[in-house]
């Protein structure tokens, strides 16, 4: 077994087989993991917000959807994946506080959800699994070896998806 | 909008944060004192900066369970504050509250919930009461909401919120207690106008 290799929020990292990519107690961001079967080559990027065009403050690429998984893919090509075979899958986007109405803070897990898909479509990566939504944190784990990703949260039971 | 990120918190704006940490935090100390009829000391708040990674490291660690209250904010001032507990100190302040003793450390029931919302009631009112008197400004709370998760899951939502700002968040922490010391976390989050308004409403120049 490899490295387990820890990516913070508003941060991302790349690694190969047989090293392990994780980032610990994902609320309402995003943990887009990304990895490429034909040369074993995996990324992992920890999300907080959906849009960085929103936003005046945007310097920090690994903060934003947009920016943040564009950013990964870049990283991933330059290490030598290829960019046609990397596929996708994304965990965390919860509520973590039951508000009431159309609060924003309430849905950014949703839209950060939403972005995260849009950015993937737009840049033709395929997203083949997803474990997004609810209300409760989760810790990802991304196995460069195989493409596992999987989800750990309080009480529940380990998720691979 | 004054143009001022956290980033330009200097050691003025910093002291002033955490008097107003300090004040508010004594008088939630005092107001959960009378309530649980203990006699409570407080050490003095510790007031930090911190990038997101180490915000979500900072209660306890990412993983470490903890419970999080949090209320929105409005009136003269708009955003939200969180107060966050670890999960004995809750159970500790439950138990007193409903005068009993043991019960599941990791687990609290409904009751035992609303009873910790009561208190994250009490302690945040105080806290913002504070700083409403120190500032002149109207802030009025909401109902409070709860979550009991992973530290940076519950870390994640203040710090999305200043995350729209800069890439730090302000976290204040307290300690107080008798024989048995709880340790809670403040976090507020005014939006930036709101910074400036309170900023200045204590005659500082921002």
């Amino acid at each position: 077994m490899g490295k387990v290799i820890k990516v913070g929020m508003a941060d991302l990292k790349t690694a190969r087989d047989p090293d392990v990519l994780t980032t610990l107690g994902l609320g309402s961001c995003i943990g887009i993991a990304l990895w490429d079967p034909t040369t074993k080559i995996g990324g992992l990027a920890h999300i907080m917000l959906p849009d960085s065009t929103a936003i005046k403050n945007n310097s920090n690429i690994a903060k934003f959807a947009d920016t943040g998984i564009v950013e990964l893919l870049n990283q991933m090509v330059k290490l030598g994946a290829r960019k046609s075979s990397i596929v996708a899958k994304i965990a965390g986007g919860a509520r973590m506080f039951e508000m009431s109405g159309g609060s924003t803070i309430g849905s950014v897990g949703d839209r950060n959800a939403e972005s995260s898909k849009e950015t993937l479509k737009k840049l033709g990566i395929r997203l083949i699994a997803e474990d997004t939504g609810l209300n409760y944190g989760r810790t990802v784990e991304l196995y460069c070896e195989n493409g596992e990703f999987l989800i750990k949260a309080v009480g529940k039971p380990v998720k691979k998806i | 909008m004054a143009d001022y990120s956290l980033e330009d918190v200097n050691n003025i704006y910093f002291d002033v944060l955490k008097e107003i940490g300090n004040i508010g935090a004594g008088n939630a100390t005092t107001a959960i004192a009378s309530m649980l009829q203990l006699r409570l000391d407080m050490n003095v708040p510790k007031v930090q900066l911190l990038s997101f990674p180490e915000l979500g490291g900072a209660v306890g660690g990412e993983e470490n369970q903890i419970v999080g209250i949090y209320l929105e904010v409005g009136s003269d001032i708009s955003g939200s504050m969180m107060f966050l507990l670890q999960m004995e100190s809750a159970r500790f302040l439950v138990n007193k509250m409903m005068m009993k003793e043991g019960g599941d450390p990791n687990h609290f029931d409904e009751i035992e919930m609303s009873a910790l919302k009561e208190v994250g009631n009490i302690i945040a009112g105080s806290y913002l009461s504070a700083l409403a008197s120190m500032t002149q400004l109207t802030i009025t709370p909401s109902v409070p909401y709860l979550a009991i998760d992973m530290a940076a899951a519950i870390l994640s939502v203040p710090a999305i919120q200043f995350g729209q700002y800069g890439d730090n968040a302000l976290l204040i922490q307290t300690e107080f207690g008798d024989d048995v010391m709880i340790d809670g976390y403040f976090i507020l989050l005014p939006d930036l106008e709101s910074y400036a308004k309170i900023l200045s409403s204590l005659g500082i120049q921002v």
